[in-house]
């Protein structure tokens, strides 16, 4: 099927997978707040079950975060 | 600008520096830079900015300090406790550099004097600690064309991304706040007191090669990094068309105070 790259980590893509499928596979830690970049583009929660990975995609979680100071 | 020999001295570690010299210091001398927090990341940062000469620091914050504030906020000292942060960070950097003129305002960033307070400056470092004010600094910057670094902490981990007029925004990646309570902050998870130095000192970077005008900032790039294993990484990002603020079809146009968490709220003199 190919490979992927998940956070800079190169995964092998054994069947073909959706963003939502790679989001549980990967065990993402409330999959609600993460947010998700495919090649550099942002990725709207509607569009995951949709969106099929292929070969030589990049995939990013970003995670919110917060700290620094009450101002 | 005419240097005085003193000032010569003190920055000369700058001006022997190739790409800054005198006309970089020049610049650092008359720059204007807003730092939004004065705790962990708004210390390192204001003590670097400080240090370097920056003409103008403006710092807001409307708390004070506490105890628990000094495993990481370094511009604070144990004689502080109880005094308001701007007044205690404003003591060290005139100890530290009389020739940074410093305005504090001893107040919270809302929807309502925001654009006020940042237009004013050349830059903006995001050092909160609460998303409201983080998505509001990106949306008064965005709105105004205002350059702005955003910095994020939480355990072992932090993140930075430089926003330029044209460039990649925060909301380009977060599309909005998260909802109250649902990500936690360093005041509910912990922080490692230095990661705030780490990523702080990072910013006061940005900051000063914004006002010198050298090498590459960070636009389109969020660099993250974890300190368990020491790894930094910079993921590219572009500009989404469907940001809420710097879209084509844009949803927040004015200005927004976001709900605070609870917990934020009611631990807000505990924190
Ligand atoms: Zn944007």
């Amino acid at each position: 099927m190919g490979k992927i790259t998940v956070n800079g980590k190169a995964q092998e893509l054994e069947s073909p997978l959706t963003l939502s499928a790679l989001i549980a596979l990967n065990n993402v830690a409330q999959p609600d707040m993460v947010s998700v970049q495919l090649n550099e583009e942002f990725v709207g929660k509607e569009d995951y079950e949709q969106t099929t990975l292929k070969d030589g995609d990049e995939v990013d979680f970003l995670y919110f975060m917060g700290g620094g100071s009450r101002p | 600008m005419n240097f005085t020999e003193d000032q010569v001295n003190r920055y000369s570690r700058h001006i022997l520096l190739q790409d800054v010299g005198v006309e970089g210091q020049e610049r650092i001398s008359s720059g204007k830079v807003l730092v939004v927090g004065a705790g962990g990341l708004g210390s390192p940062v204001a003590f670097y900015l400080a240090a370097a000469g920056v003409g103008t620091i403006g710092l807001i914050d409307g708390d004070v300090v506490d105890l628990s504030n000094l495993q990481r906020q370094i511009i604070h000292f144990t004689a502080d406790v109880g005094k308001p942060k701007v007044i205690s960070a404003k003591e060290k950097i005139n100890q530290l550099n009389p020739d940074v003129e410093v305005v504090t305002y001893q107040a919270l960033l809302t929807a309502e004097n925001a654009q006020e307070v940042i237009k004013d400056y050349d830059f903006v470092v995001d050092g909160t600690d609460n998303f409201p004010v983080k998505f509001l600094i990106n949306d008064a910057c965005v709105i105004t064309g205002k350059p702005f670094s955003h910095g994020g902490i939480l355990r072992f981990e932090g993140q930075t991304l430089t926003y330029l007029p044209g460039a990649p925004c925060y909301r380009c990646l977060f599309h909005a706040p998260p909802p109250p309570n649902a990500v936690p902050t360093c005041s509910q998870a912990g922080v490692l007191g230095a990661i705030a130095g780490m990523l702080g000192t990072i910013q006061a970077a940005e900051a000063l090669k914004y006002l010198t005008g050298v090498g590459e900032l960070l636009t389109g790039k969020l660099l993250s990094f974890n300190a368990k294993t020491m790894t930094f990484r910079a993921i590219n990002t572009k500009r989404s068309e469907h940001c809420p603020v710097c879209g084509k079809n844009p949803t927040v146009t004015k200005l927004i105070d976001y709900e605070q968490a609870v917990c934020d709220i009611s631990d807000r003199r505990k924190t």
